[in-house]
């Protein structure tokens, strides 16, 4: 058999450069080390993921990251930063990172609430390298994504949150992720988020760019979830650039009796890869993931999840809801996993898009692998346009066209943004989805009616 | 006050012809009942006034004192005074049923150059209204007609008519679906409507509504026309005769 060695692309090999250059200035020193050339090792064998595996097969990196973009080391802290922070007022405790980088300045480090503790994920790795290094581990459903490596490798910064057994926060916690957009550049950041058993924690993530330049951002945020703990997540990706390309990554392993609820919310996304493992690492816990995608132009955000139930009775509920105009489009790919042994598995996932015109497009694919007999699992996925029986019973009662199309628009996504239960989070989320609607062709301006 | 001539209209992606040269006139004051057999076209005359699109008007008008309503959308028609009771009200998720009645009034004084209703007016005249017609304050804050039975569907769009003060109401179907008590309750909030500048269209099978809601005229539809045109004795005899008369089976 002839041993196929894939020609490195140009990006490939400026990555390969780059990982030369730099790996002997990024944090962390010993076990760290090994976990940053292991992953870059086994990034170089695999290369950029590509449209020929199957987990990437709508979302292209290799053909869409032609150049490797420089790695930010020390942004800049324009005024419109200074700007935007200012405008950012959600109650909470808020920690910043800059381009990647975390800004203690910006952060809110004292007076935290007994139970937490917040380091930058460069100070963590220089304190305790072995230990965070382990937090690097992959889940299994993950350990060939080659996104995830680079990750690993060039991860030079990020938040590290740790909230204390039985915590409870009335107020969540704020990772606010602001790009300068300086210049043409990556941002690549990894955050370890640790909640202690019992504790009930609601953590929001906000990811905005602030300036004109495109750049590749590769985010990843770990959750390890206790016993019995309850964390709502909010994350939202937004003011990107359109020829930014993102991969978002999140992981999450949850301990037994707990519950995670997510809400992921894209508009003005760039092009955007949202990937999620969820791992249930002990039993009667439950996750929810949901999201919204608002996508015009020739926006693209896929949403890759793997639910695996590696242990007995869990239960998983996905919804995810895409508008697509223009040219945008949405991916759906929802995997559930049922290990063997993991009975009375109760799993439902869901995904509905309306395409506004003839240019926009939805990938809907679920996948079930379950290996267990006595489970509960099940998926639907629609397509369709605007409701035009909807629409002439809100015409036929005086409202303009576009006013009931908005109305209807936001009915539709509105069931997801509804789920976040923080009333200052909601609110932010709901500001973006009306200034995306209103943004619309014909649009009715805010205020009317 | 509305008037209809020669209305010849067929379904927009098909061939099929189901208006054949209508016409009618219907006066401020009047209570005009139309019926007619499954089929005969009262439907799409209703959807046809209101301004749905999926009918394609190959000849004849529609006015309302004097304006071509035909050359306006289904929203313009309804600022210019249509009511369409629907006879399958739809059901609108997530959108809570007193956002969309504020949104339509407004809408609506919006287009013909009045200002915005301000919110305590605005829900002392939705609380006014719904009380009238025993509607719970608790269904006006539930989604717009989701999970309402079929009598509360009903309800809501009487609740709607009150509220927006048309000039032509047009009610399709309205008893289907009702019970007797709850037909009794529509009826009272249409008979309550009543009034001298304004005229109804009430579409319907059977005799039974007209006992509640009592016709000045009564106009017998077959075939994509008005066939026969009497007082409100030509319901009774309908009822007794059924349609097999006007050429077709009832």
């Amino acid at each position: 058999m002839a041993i196929i060695t894939p020609l490195k692309t140009a990006a490939e090999q400026q990555l390969v450069e780059q990982f030369a250059s730099i790996k002997a200035e990024l944090p962390g020193a010993g076990a760290m080390r090994k976990v940053r050339e292991d992953a870059f090792a086994g990034f170089e064998a695999k290369g950029l993921p590509h449209r020929r595996l199957e987990s990437w097969r709508y979302t292209d990196l290799r053909n869409l990251v032609r150049e490797a973009m420089p790695l930010v080391r020390r942004p800049t802290r324009p005024q419109a930063i200074a700007d935007r922070l200012a405008l950012q007022t959600i109650a909470g405790r808020r920690f910043v990172t800059i381009d990647g980088v975390f800004s203690a300045d910006d952060s809110d480090l004292t007076g935290l609430p007994e139970g937490v503790t917040a380091r930058s994920l460069a100070e963590a790795l220089t304190e305790n390298p072995d230990e965070i290094a382990a937090a690097f581990a992959p889940p299994e459903v993950a350990r060939d994504d080659s996104a995830l490596m680079l990750n690993a490798a060039f991860a030079q910064d990020g938040v590290v949150i740790e909230v204390a057994d039985g915590t409870e926060l009335d107020q969540p916690i704020v990772l606010l992720a602001l790009g300068t957009g300086a210049s043409e550049a990556s941002i690549v950041s990894r955050s370890l988020v640790k909640i202690g058993a019992g504790a009930k924690v609601t953590v929001v993530e906000l990811q905005e760019s602030v300036g004109l330049a495109p750049v590749q951002i590769n985010h990843a945020t770990s959750f390890v979830i206790g016993e019995g703990a309850e964390v709502e997540h909010v994350r939202m990706v937004s003011r990107q650039r359109a020829e930014t390309v993102q991969v978002q990554s999140l992981l999450v392993e949850l301990g037994g009796h707990a519950a995670f609820d997510s809400v992921a919310v894209a508009v003005n996304c760039g092009v955007l890869r949202q990937q999620s493992f969820l791992r249930y690492g002990g039993e009667h816990s439950r996750a929810g993931l949901r999201g919204i995608n608002l996508l015009r132009k020739q926006e693209h955000s896929d949403v890759t999840l793997v639910m695996d139930h590696a242990a007995a009775h869990g239960e998983s509920r996905e919804l995810f809801k895409t508008i697509a105009e223009g040219e945008g489009a949405g991916v759906f790919q929802g995997k559930v996993i049922v290990r063997p042994h993991s009975q009375k598995v109760d799993g439902s996932m869901k995904s509905h898009a309306l395409l506004l015109n003839d240019g926009a497009t939805m990938f809907n694919k679920p996948e079930l692998e379950i290996f267990a007999d006595d489970v509960v699992c099940g998926h639907g996925a629609t397509v369709a346009q605007i409701d035009g029986e909807q629409l002439f019973y809100l015409m036929a009662r005086g409202l303009p066209r576009p006013q009931a199309e908005a109305l209807v628009l936001a009915a539709f996504v509105g069931e997801v943004s509804d789920m976040v239960s923080d009333e200052g989070v909601r609110e932010i989320v709901g500001r973006e989805i009306d200034c995306w609607l209103g943004q619309r062709e014909g649009a009715p301006k805010p205020g009317a009616a | 006050m509305l008037e209809i001539r020669n209305l010849v209209v067929k379904i927009a992606d098909e061939d099929k012809q189901i208006l054949n040269g209508l016409n009618l006139t219907v006066n401020a004051g009047e209570v005009a009942a139309i019926m007619g057999p499954n089929g005969s076209g009262k439907s799409t005359l209703s959807y046809v006034i209101a301004g749905k699109e999926d009918y394609e008007v190959l000849d004849g008008e529609i006015l309302l004192n004097g304006e071509n309503l035909l050359e306006m959308e289904a929203d313009a028609r309804a600022a210019a005074g249509i009511f369409l009771a629907f006879q399958y009200p739809l059901e609108i998720p997530g959108v809570a049923t007193m956002t969309f009645l504020k949104a339509a009034m407004n809408a609506q004084r919006k287009a013909r150059g009045e200002a915005e209703l301000l919110t305590p007016d605005f829900i002392r005249q939705v609380n006014g209204a719904a009380d009238k017609l025993g509607i719970d304050r608790e269904m006006l804050r539930r989604p717009l007609n989701v999970g309402f039975s079929g009598g509360e569907k009903k309800r809501m769009e009487i609740l709607q008519m009150a509220l927006l003060s048309p000039s032509m109401c047009i009610l399709d179907e309205t008893d289907s679906g009702l019970d007797i008590d709850a037909l009794r309750i529509v009826a009272d909030g249409v008979n309550a409507l009543r009034a001298q500048n304004r005229g109804f269209l009430v579409i319907t099978h059977y005799q039974r509504l007209l006992d509640h809601i009592v016709p000045d005229t009564v106009h017998v539809m077959s075939k994509g026309r008005i066939v026969r045109t009497g007082g409100k004795e030509l319901a009774l005899e309908l009822e007794k005769s059924g349609y097999a008369s006007y050429g077709e089976a009832a």
